[in-house]
C-alpha cells in the first residue's frame, strides 16, 4: 500500500540486486570466454589457450606495468597532496579558498580535465606558449613527447589533478565527525608541526573514514581507460587501452583474447590494491615509528607551501585547461607562441553543432533517466532505513562501493556478452540501465548523509499531527532535503555524462554521446573541434550544479531555516 | 455527545507498560489519564523516560523492546499505525516546518475531514486569533520569537484534533518568564480542549503546575 510506504521494503534488496547481479553476470561473462568457453563463437571446451595467447603479446608486461606504476602513484601523489594540505592549512582562510576553489571541479568529467590539461601543458600548449620565446627561445613548439610519454608521467600527472578533487570533498564530508579543531588545538600547544599534529593524531581516524573512497581510486586509476586514451602512452599503452583495441577489434575471435585480458586487468588491479595494503601497513608503521620517537615536525613552513602549491597548481591546471577548451572551441588561426588567437570565430561550433545535436539528446536523456531512476531508488531504500531503524552498517556501504572498486573493464565487456546474447546490445534502455549501475552509487553516498541527519521529529510530529508514511515523505523530507536531493541528483547526472567505457561496450558503436565522440577525437588532434566536444562535456554537469543550486534559492527564498 | 460519555471515551490508560533495553527495564507504569488531567513522568536525563512516549506515539526505536497496551476508550491505540493514533506530541523545540509559512504549518495540520479551502484557512486563522498572532499568517517561521514559536506549535498540534498530547520536556528550553506563561498557556488549552496529557520532564516545577498524578522513573 501506497500510504505505508511498503513498497520501501523492496527497495534495499532490488538495490543490492542491481548493484550485484551485474557485477556477477558481468564477471561471468568474462571469464567464461576467457576459459575457453563462449558458444556463440563455437568455444565449448575449457582451455587456457586464450591466456597464452595473452601472455604471448608483445609489450603486455610493461603495458600492466604501467597500468600499475601510474595508477598507484597518481592515488598515492593525491591522497598526499590532500592529507598534507587539509593537515597544513586546516584552519585556515586559505583553507575555505581552496574547497570553494575545489568543489566545482569535481564535477568537470575525467576526459575533459584530460584534454584541457593537455591543452595546458603539450609542447605547443598554453605554458609553453607563456614561457616562450622569452624564457625558453622556442618561436615553434619543441619537438617533445609531453602528452603520451612513454613513462606515463603525463598520465600520472593528469589523473593526480583529477582525483585531488574528489579525495578533497570526500575528506572535508569526513571531517566534521573527527573534533579536527579542538585535536589540531591540542596537537599545537604540545609543540606539533601542523601537519606532523594532524598525520599522528587526526589523519588514521580520518582515513579510516575514507578508506573505500582510496580503494576506489586506486582502481579507477589502474583501470582508466578515457583519460589514458588521451594522456597516456601509446607504445605500447597502458592494458585498459590494448584491452579496448581487441574488445573492438572486428575480428569476433580477438573476444577470447579480450576476455582473458579483462581478467588479468582485474588481476592487475586486484594486485595494486594489495600493494596498496602493504603500503598502508608501511605508513601505519612509520608513523608510529615517528610517533613513538618523539618526532614533533614543527618546522613544517617548507612542507606547508609545497602542499598548498600541488593543491593551487592542480586546481589552477584544471581550471586553466577548461579555459583553454573554451578558447580553442572559438579560435581561428592561433600560431606559436601567441598567447591569444587572432581572432576568434564561431565556426568550429558551426561545422560541429549538427554533428553534435544527436549526441547531446542521447547524452541529456540517458543521464537524466539513470539519475532519475537512481535517486528514487536511493530515496526509497533511506526510506526503508527510516522504518526499520536499521542502516546496512559498513557491510552495505562495502556493497555501494563494489562497481566503484571492480574494475568497469573486467565485468563490463562480460555485461557486454549478455546483452548481445539477449539482443539489447545498443539499445538505449540497456545503456541507461548499465550508467544506473554507476549512477546510483554516488547518488547514495552524495545523500544519504544528509538524510540521516535530518532531525526525525520532523517526522514523529508530522505522524502525530495524523500523516501516513507516504504524505511525511512527499510533504515533509523531500521538501526539507531539496537541496540535498538536487545536489545528489547533480552528481549522478555528472557521473552518467563522463561514463565512457560502458558506453562503447554497451552501446556496441550505435549510441554516440558527448563523452564518446570527444575522446574519439583524441588521436585525430584537431583542437577546436575537441575544445568544442569537451568544453560541452564540461558546461553539461555545470549547467546541472547551477541548475540545482538556483532552485532551492528560489523555491525557498522566503524561509531563512532553508538556506544553507 | 453528553457529558458522561465523553469522561468514558476521552481517557487515556497505559496497561502495564514496559520497555526495556538490552535486557534493563526503563520504563514499568500501569495508569490512567482522564481528559484535561496530566500525567507527570520525571526522571534524571537519561533514564528512559521519552521511551514511554516513543512508545504511546509508535515511535519506539527497534533497539527497544515493550509490551502493554494503551488504550483511548475502547481503542487499542497500540493497534493501530502511528498516524492513526492522533498523538499531539511537543517536543523541547517547536519544530515548525521550517519550508512552510506560518500559515502553511497550520493548514497541514488540520485533518482531510475538513473539506474546503475557505473553511480550512478559516480554521486556521481561528488558531492564530486564539493566539494573538493574526498577523502573522504568512511569516517565514524562522523569523518568529521563541514565545511565538511555541504558540504556533501548540496551535497546530491542537488543529490536528488529537486525543491526547504527549509533552516531551516542551518547556525546558525557554526562558523562566517564557515558560510559566507558556506552561499555563498549554494546560489551559489543553484542559479546554478535554484532552489527557502525559509529560515527561526533570523540572519539579512542570510537575507542581501540572498538578497530575507523579510517575518517577529511577536511575538504575
Amino acid at each position: 500500500m501506497l500510504k505505508h510506504l511498503n513498497i520501501a521494503r523492496f527497495a534495499p534488496p532490488f538495490v543490492i540486486i542491481l548493484l550485484i547481479g551485474p557485477i556477477c553476470f558481468g564477471l561471468f561473462g568474462t571469464f567464461a570466454p576467457a576459459f575457453g568457453y563462449l558458444p556463440s563463437l563455437g568455444g565449448l571446451e575449457f582451455s587456457l589457450t586464450s591466456f597464452k595467447d595473452l601472455f604471448a603479446v608483445t609489450g603486455l608486461w610493461q603495458s600492466a606495468f604501467l597500468s600499475l606504476a601510474s595508477g598507484l602513484s597518481a592515488a598515492f601523489i593525491s591522497l598526499m597532496i590532500v592529507m598534507g594540505f587539509i593537515g597544513g592549512f586546516g584552519q585556515s582562510r586559505v583553507f575555505r579558498r581552496v574547497r570553494q576553489l575545489t568543489s566545482p571541479l569535481l564535477s568537470v568529467p575525467h576526459a575533459a580535465a584530460a584534454f584541457g590539461f593537455a591543452f595546458m601543458i603539450a609542447p605547443s600548449g598554453f605554458l609553453m606558449r607563456a614561457a616562450s620565446p622569452w624564457l625558453t627561445g622556442f618561436d615553434r613548439p619543441p619537438d617533445l613527447l609531453i602528452i603520451n610519454d612513454p613513462w606515463g608521467i603525463t598520465l600520472t600527472a593528469g589523473l593526480v589533478i583529477k582525483e585531488i578533487p574528489f579525495l578533497f570533498l570526500v575528506s572535508l564530508a569526513a571531517l566534521p565527525q573527527l573534533r579536527f579543531s579542538e585535536t589540531m588545538v591540542f596537537a599545537r600547544s604540545i609543540g606539533f608541526g601542523r601537519i606532523t599534529g594532524f598525520i599522528f593524531l587526526v589523519w588514521p581516524s580520518l582515513y579510516k573514514q575514507i578508506r573505500l573512497a582510496v580503494y576506489a581510486v586506486v582502481a579507477y586509476a589502474t583501470a582508466v581507460v578515457d583519460v589514458a586514451a588521451i594522456l597516456g602512452p601509446h607504445l605500447p599503452p597502458t592494458l585498459p587501452i590494448r584491452l579496448l583495441d581487441w574488445m573492438g577489434d572486428p575480428d569476433l575471435s580477438m573476444r577470447f583474447l579480450a576476455s582473458a585480458g579483462a581478467v588479468f586487468q582485474l588481476g592487475v588491479t586486484l594486485f595494486a590494491l594489495a600493494v596498496w595494503f602493504g603500503m598502508e601497513w608501511l605508513g601505519g608503521c612509520l608513523t608510529a615509528f615517528m610517533r613513538n620517537r618523539g618526532f614533533r615536525g614543527a618546522r613544517d613552513q617548507v612542507f606547508r607551501i609545497g602542499f598548498l602549491s600541488a593543491i593551487s597548481m592542480s586546481a589552477i591546471l584544471v581550471f586553466g585547461g577548461i579555459i583553454m577548451l573554451a578558447i580553442w572551441s572559438f579560435s581561428g588561426l592561433w600560431q606559436f607562441p601567441d598567447l591569444w588567437p587572432q581572432n576568434l570565430t564561431t565556426r568550429s561550433w558551426m561545422r560541429s553543432l549538427p554533428r553534435i545535436v544527436d549526441p547531446l539528446i542521447t547524452t541529456l536523456v540517458i543521464g537524466v533517466i539513470s539519475t532519475l531512476v537512481a535517486v528514487i531508488l536511493t530515496i526509497l531504500c533511506l526510506e526503508r532505513e527510516n522504518q526499520t531503524g536499521r542502516t546496512g552498517g559498513n557491510r552495505a556501504l562495502a556493497l555501494i562501493y563494489l562497481p566503484l572498486i571492480i574494475p568497469q573493464l573486467s565485468f563490463v565487456f562480460g555485461l557486454q556478452v549478455f546483452a548481445i546474447g539477449f539482443g539489447v546490445d545498443g539499445k538505449f534502455y540497456t545503456l541507461a540501465f548499465v550508467h544506473l549501475i554507476f549512477v546510483l552509487p554516488y547518488v547514495f553516498l552524495s545523500l544519504s548523509d544528509s538524510w540521516r541527519a535530518l532531525d526525525k521529529r520532523y517526522d514523529i510530529i508530522a505522524t502525530g499531527l495524523g500523516k501516513n508514511r507516504f504524505q511525511v515523505l512527499m510533504s515533509i523530507r523531500i521538501p526539507l532535503l531539496t537541496r540535498a536531493i538536487l545536489s545528489a541528483a547533480a552528481v549522478g547526472f555528472a557521473v552518467s555524462i563522463s561514463q565512457y567505457l560502458p558506453t562503447v561496450l554497451i552501446g556496441a558503436g550505435r549510441i554516440d554521446t558527448i563523452t564518446t565522440e570527444a575522446i574519439s577525437l583524441a588521436s585525430g588532434g584537431n583542437r577546436r573541434v575537441i575544445g568544442v566536444y569537451a568544453f560541452l562535456q564540461t558546461l553539461l554537469p555545470f549547467f546541472a550544479f547551477t541548475l540545482v543550486s538556483i532552485i532551492p534559492a528560489l523555491l525557498f527564498r522566503n524561509r531563512r531555516a532553508m538556506r544553507v | 455527545m453528553d457529558k458522561k460519555s465523553n469522561t468514558i471515551i476521552d481517557k487515556l490508560e497505559l496497561n502495564h507498560i514496559k520497555i526495556n533495553l538490552n535486557g534493563k527495564r526503563l520504563i514499568d507504569i500501569n495508569a490512567s489519564v482522564t481528559s484535561g488531567d496530566v500525567l507527570t513522568i520525571m526522571g534524571p536525563s537519561g533514564s528512559g523516560k521519552s521511551t514511554l512516549l516513543a512508545y504511546i506515539g509508535g515511535f519506539l526505536d527497534k533497539a527497544f523492546t515493550a509490551s502493554g497496551t494503551v488504550a483511548y476508550g475502547d481503542l487499542c491505540l497500540t493497534d493501530l499505525p502511528p498516524h492513526e493514533r492522533r498523538a499531539g506530541i511537543l517536543f523541547q523545540d517547536p519544530l515548525l516546518f521550517p519550508h512552510l509559512s506560518v500559515l502553511g504549518n497550520l493548514l497541514l495540520s488540520i485533518p482531510p475531514s475538513e473539506k474546503g479551502k475557505a473553511h480550512r484557512r478559516k480554521l486556521a486563522f481561528n488558531a492564530l486569533e486564539n493566539s494573538n498572532l493574526e498577523d502573522f499568517a504568512d511569516r517565514d517561521p524562522d523569523t518568529l520569537s521563541g514565545g511565538q514559536k511555541a504558540r504556533i506549535a501548540l496551535q497546530r498540534v491542537l488543529l490536528s484534533r488529537p486525543r491526547f498530547l504527549l509533552l516531551d520536556e516542551p518547556f525546558s528550553k525557554l526562558d523562566m518568564q517564557l515558560r510559566d506563561h507558556t506552561r499555563r498557556l498549554v494546560f489551559d488549552m489543553a484542559k479546554q480542549a478535554g484532552l489527557p496529557m502525559i509529560l515527561v520532564t526533570h523540572d519539579q516545577a512542570d510537575a507542581d503546575a501540572a498538578g497530575g498524578h507523579i510517575h518517577h522513573v529511577l536511575n538504575s
